[in-house]
Parts: C-alpha cells; structure tokens; sequence
C-alpha cells in the first residue's frame, strides 16, 4: 500500500510540474510581462530596471524554479485586468465554485445511483425507460441550454427562483458560504442542477449496466438459491459489487464538475473561479490564466490520488493479487 | 441473413474489370443494401429517424443561401425596424420572419441555417483535424513501441485526466493572448478547430495504437518488411486501412462533442463572433433577452442544436453496435 502511494505521489508531482511549466511559459513568453505592468510612458531604463528586478534577465530554468517556489508559496503574481494579487482573488472565489460543485455532486449522486438499481432491478417498466429517455436527452442538451431552459421556466415564468448570484452570503471569516441562508439555497438549486445534470445521467447509465452485468453472475443465482430475500440479494450483494467502478468514474467526474463549472457560473453569474478564468481569457489575462490552470490541476491530481487509493481499499482483488505476486 | 442475391453480386464482382460504370454503380448498391450493417440500420426506426433528422439539418445548411430569404452575415440586407419581431403564430409576427427577429433585425430562421453551416464547418474540420493528429500519432505510437510510444502515451494520458472543454478554452485564450485583438475575429474559426482538434486527439490515438500493436505482428506487415518497404509507407497503405474500423465510429460520436464543444466556447464568448453567428452565439445573444420575454431568440436556436447533437448521438450509437462483431 505505502509503496502503491509513493508510487502515484512522484507520477502527481511529474504532472504537476508539467503543469507549472506549461504555466509558467504562458506567463513568461505570451506577451511581455513588462510593457503589461507599466504605463505608456515609461522610459526605457526604467523598462529595463524593472526587468531587472522582476528576474526576467535571469536564465530560464532559474526563473522557473522561482516560478515554481512562488506558487507553491501562494504567489502567483497580478492580475494585468484587476491589478490585485491572483492568490487573493482565487481564494476569494474558491468556496462559491466548491460549494456550488460539491451539492451538485451530492444531487448526482443521491439521484442518479437510486435511478441507475431502479432502472436496473426493473428493466421493463415504463418508469425505467423514462429514465433512461432523460439521460439520453440529458447527454445530448449542452449545459448552457439546459441552465437557460430552467431560467426561463422557474426565472421568468413562474418567478419562483432567483436567476443570478449566490444569494445572501455569511462570511465564517475563512470561508463564505450561502448554504446558511435561505436565499443563498434557493439560488444555488438550479445552478446545482445544471451543472449535476450531465454527471447525474452519467452515474444512472453506469450503476444500470454494472449492475445488470452484476446480477447475471453466478454468486447472485447461489444468493438466491439459498432463499435470501430479494432485498437482501439486490443491495447487500449485487449493489455492493457494483460499486466499485461507480466509485473510480465518479471521483474522476469530480474534477470534470469543477471544470465544468466554469459555463454553469456563466450562465447564473455565479461569483466562482470558472467565470474569474472565462473573463480571464477574454481579456488574455495570463497571470490568472496560469494560476487557474495550476490550481485546478492541483484538484484534478489530488482527486486522482484518492481514486487510485480508494480503488485498492475498496476492491480486496487488487490486494490480493500483490501478495501473491510478493509471495512468489 | 446472406441472400443469393448477396452471393452472386460478390461473384459478380469478381469480374470487376468487365463491368461498365453503370453496372458497378448498381453491383456496390446492390451490396451495401444486402448487407448486414443496413439490415441492422433498417430494422431500428430510431435510427432511421435520427439519419433523417441529421440529412435534412446537413441540406438544409450545405443549402442555407438557395432556401433562406436573407443572408445573415451581410450587414446590409439587415434592417433594425425589424428587431425583436415574434414569431408568426404569435402577436405582431409577420410570414415574412417565420421564426422571429434578433435584435439586429436577423431572420431567425435564416440565422439558424447560416448558424449550422458554421457549427457543422466547425465541427467537421476539428474532428478531421483531431483524426489526422491521433491517427498519425497513435500509428506511430503502435508501431514503432519503444520511447517514442512512452512519450506519446505519457502525454495522452495527462491529457485526458483533464476535461476537452478546458483544453479547448486554454489553448484559445493562449492563441487570443498571441494574435493581435483586430486580427483575432479573422482567424477566430480556425482558432475554434484548432483548440477543439487539439483537445480531442487522444481518443483517436488510444484506439489506433491498440490495433495497431496486433496489426503489426501479422504475417503481411512482416512480409512487407521483409521485402524492404519503408515504415512510413508499411504505416499508411498496409496498416491504416485494417486499424480503421473503431476510427469511423470515434469520428462520429466526436462530431458531436465537437459541435457540443464549439456551441459551448461561443455561448461563452469565446467562439466565433457574433457578426458570423454559430448556433452557439445565436443562443448567447438570445440569452441576453431571456428576461425581457423574448423567448424566441434563444429557444430555436437551442431546438436545432439539441436535435442535431441528439440525431448525431444516436447514429454514432448505432454505428458503434453495428460494427461490433461481438454484438452481431
């Protein structure tokens, strides 16, 4: 196990500083970091000097490992559209893109695997194949429309949800949260909706094809054979052995929430990091640019880790074939 | 499911040379309507209905100038008197504007026909751009083995822990951060099947790297080394032709995303601009008047898009199964 961790720690660090170097050759060599921070009218020598002091006459690998040391500090240097420190202003509005991620994560969730045993348990009802019409609409809709249909619906139709922001917002000094607030969940349901839609049919789809596979296998037949109860045969078996796979795609979707974010914040201009990075690259704002790429693949290998680890805590096979492997 | 029919035209067409052009012409007809993949085609009527819908939007838009009655693109056959007329079942709607105005006094209908043309160019180029790039490197990467597969692979890998969508929206902010602001729009298409090709390579790649790791080990490969033929060209005429069956499927469901991706990056802004609408921009403009109860300008657009991602969807879905051996 520690040697299967350290293992996957030194592939994360490999990636991570691939990152940072495509990260740091965007801030260094798109556009000129100098002629960004002064005015029109600054002198050469002064133009120079400040090269000077910034480093950026220092050979290459140095500067990146500078690079490197400031964003492992927290530095990631200034927005040229804002002129305030990026590491401020992602931290700022890092909790709205986690809040709003991790409850639609948890609605995919809580719907989608109950949806997927149904659709599984019962292939035949017309329930199950509603179901599954959904999801296959819910892969085809591109987010942005299914966000925009619920606007106009319950935004201007029926005027029952508010359409932008995070609602009235309470500051914990190290985290604002609008989940104490009733504005603050009525503003977050169809964001979280929108954006958990597509990993909800994802889920539905997966639990439902893992679980039919699950119950023509032969241990089901000797389940039911013993005369266990159905429930007993469907959720303390069938749904155990199913879980495994659900466990992998789901943290990887994780990442592709946070991601994905960025056009659901779009849309209901919720106040995250995804619509700081859209404005970003509207306005070539490399800094934030960067840093947001390095952050969100600071997410993505975190997430990856803990599936690597979970996969082999959960699933006994894994362990069990390594030693018996080291035995040999 | 092999007719006599089926039989004697493949006899037949072992006299290949003798046939006249009009003969061959019916003989591959013949062919292809006794085959099992149209067999398979005719007997779903989903699929039948999805091919229809996808051949009517692809006329409609390879026909957009002879069928519509403005052309959208052209400044000057616009008139903002026009503005924000609704459709023609509703109050104040004119034949004249079947599906209403935008606020520029756009024929929606019109701009939803020069809107697919953009969005399926846009779609059609990228994934042929992401073929020729993950084929070529996934040929290679299966080929030649060694450090040159590591590396590719190593980078596919990364790569695909990371969503398409934010490949896409980094490498066009990159390219905006590069190109100077008033050439941008110029160029901003190919920008679009740039970033979209180069986020969904590794698809095309894994694939054809995995059969062509069994490919090569064949006795024709060996017997085209053996006579001394260069690699490239064992690669491409001996290789290329047997690896790509899983490629045409790929290809199709990619169209797809593609068009998802490029819909996606012009609601964000970040697409094609707005003077040569995509469906994705048209849906962003409308966007903009979802509160003022003009409901038009945004819901047709959005109509078209998730009925063309949808017909797609499912011909790739059944493309997929019905090239699929172990199905048959």
């Amino acid at each position: 196990m520690i040697a299967l961790i350290i293992r996957r720690l030194i592939q994360s660090i490999v990636v991570m500083l691939t990152v940072a170097l495509i990260a740091f050759t965007l801030f260094r060599f798109v556009g000129d970091p100098v002629a960004q921070m002064v005015g029109q009218d600054t002198s050469l020598e002064d133009r120079a000097q400040l090269r000077e002091r910034l480093g950026l006459n220092d050979p290459v690998p140095l500067q990146f490992a500078r690079y490197v040391g400031n964003t492992v500090k927290g530095n990631f240097g200034i927005s040229y559209r804002i002129g305030r420190p990026v590491g401020a202003l992602l931290a700022e509005r890092l909790p709205a893109t986690l809040e709003l991620s991790f409850v639609a994560a948890l609605f995919a969730l809580l719907v989608g695997i109950p949806m997927g045993i149904y659709t599984a348990l019962h292939p035949e009802r017309w329930l199950s194949k509603a179901f599954l019409t959904i999801s296959l609409i819910g892969i085809s809709l591109p987010t942005f429309l299914i966000g925009i249909l619920l606007i106009l619906l319950f935004g201007v139709v029926l005027g029952w949800l508010p359409t932008f922001g995070r609602g009235a917002v309470v500051d914990l000094g190290f985290w604002t949260t609008g989940l104490l607030s009733v504005s603050g969940w009525k503003s977050i349901l169809m964001p979280a909706f929108t954006l958990g839609m597509f990993q909800l049919t994802l889920i539905m789809r997966l639990v439902r094809s893992e679980m039919l596979e699950v119950l023509r296998t032969d241990f089901i037949k000797f389940a039911r054979a013993r005369g266990l109860t159905p429930r007993a045969v469907h959720f303390g078996h069938a749904l155990k052995n199913t879980l495994v796979p659900v466990i992998t795609i789901t943290g990887l979707q994780l990442g592709g929430i946070i991601a994905f974010a960025i056009i659901t914040e779009t849309v209901f201009q919720w106040p995250g990091m995804g619509l700081l990075f859209l404005q970003a690259i509207q306005f070539a704002d490399i800094p934030v640019m960067s840093s947001y790429l390095v952050l969100i693949a600071l997410f993505f290998v975190i997430i990856n880790l803990i599936v690597d680890i979970l996969y082999h805590v959960v699933d006994p096979r894994l362990r069990i074939e390594r030693q018996v492997g080291a035995g040999q | 499911m092999w007719s006599t029919r089926a039989c004697e035209s493949s006899a037949k067409s072992g006299r290949d040379s003798e046939m006249t052009p009009l003969e061959r012409v019916r003989d591959s007809a013949d062919r292809l309507l006794d085959s099992d993949v149209y067999y398979s085609f005719r007997s779903s009527r989903v699929t039948v209905v999805a091919a229809a819908i996808t051949a009517v939007l692809f006329l409609a838009a390879l026909f957009a100038p002879w069928i519509t009655p403005q052309n959208p693109f052209d400044p000057g056959s616009l008139n903002l008197l026009d503005a924000f007329t609704p459709p023609v079942w509703a109050d104040g709607g004119s034949w004249k504007f079947i599906l209403g105005t935008d606020d520029q006094g756009r024929d929606l209908y019109s701009a939803i026909l020069y809107g697919s043309r953009v969005s399926l160019f846009v779609g059609f180029a990228s994934v042929t751009f992401a073929m020729i790039l993950g084929v070529g490197l996934g040929l290679l990467a299966g080929y030649m083995g060694g450090a040159v597969d590591s590396i590719i692979m190593r980078v596919a890998d990364v790569q695909i822990s990371f969503p398409a969508i934010l490949i896409a929206l980094l490498i066009n902010g990159v390219l905006r951060g590069i190109l100077p602001r008033e050439q941008f729009n110029d160029v901003a298409v190919f920008v679009l099947v740039l970033s979209i090709g180069l986020a969904s390579w590794v698809q095309f790649a894994r694939t054809v790297r995995g059969s062509t790791m069994v490919e090569k080990n064949k006795e024709y490969v060996q017997a085209a080394r053996v006579i001394g033929r260069h690699p490239v060209s064992i690669m491409v005429r001996h290789v290329l032709p047997n690896v790509m069956g899983p490629v045409l499927v790929i290809g199709t469901i990619g169209l797809a995303v593609a068009i998802l991706t490029e819909a996606t990056l012009s609601f964000l802004g970040v697409g094609v601009p707005s003077t040569q609408p995509s469906l994705g921009t048209l849906i962003n403009i409308g966007q903009n008047f979802l509160f003022s109860g003009e409901w038009w300008i945004v819901i047709f657009p959005g109509a078209t898009l998730a009925l063309l991602v949808l017909a797609v969807n499912l011909l790739g879905d059944w493309l997929r199964d019905a090239l699929n051996p172990k199905l048959r």
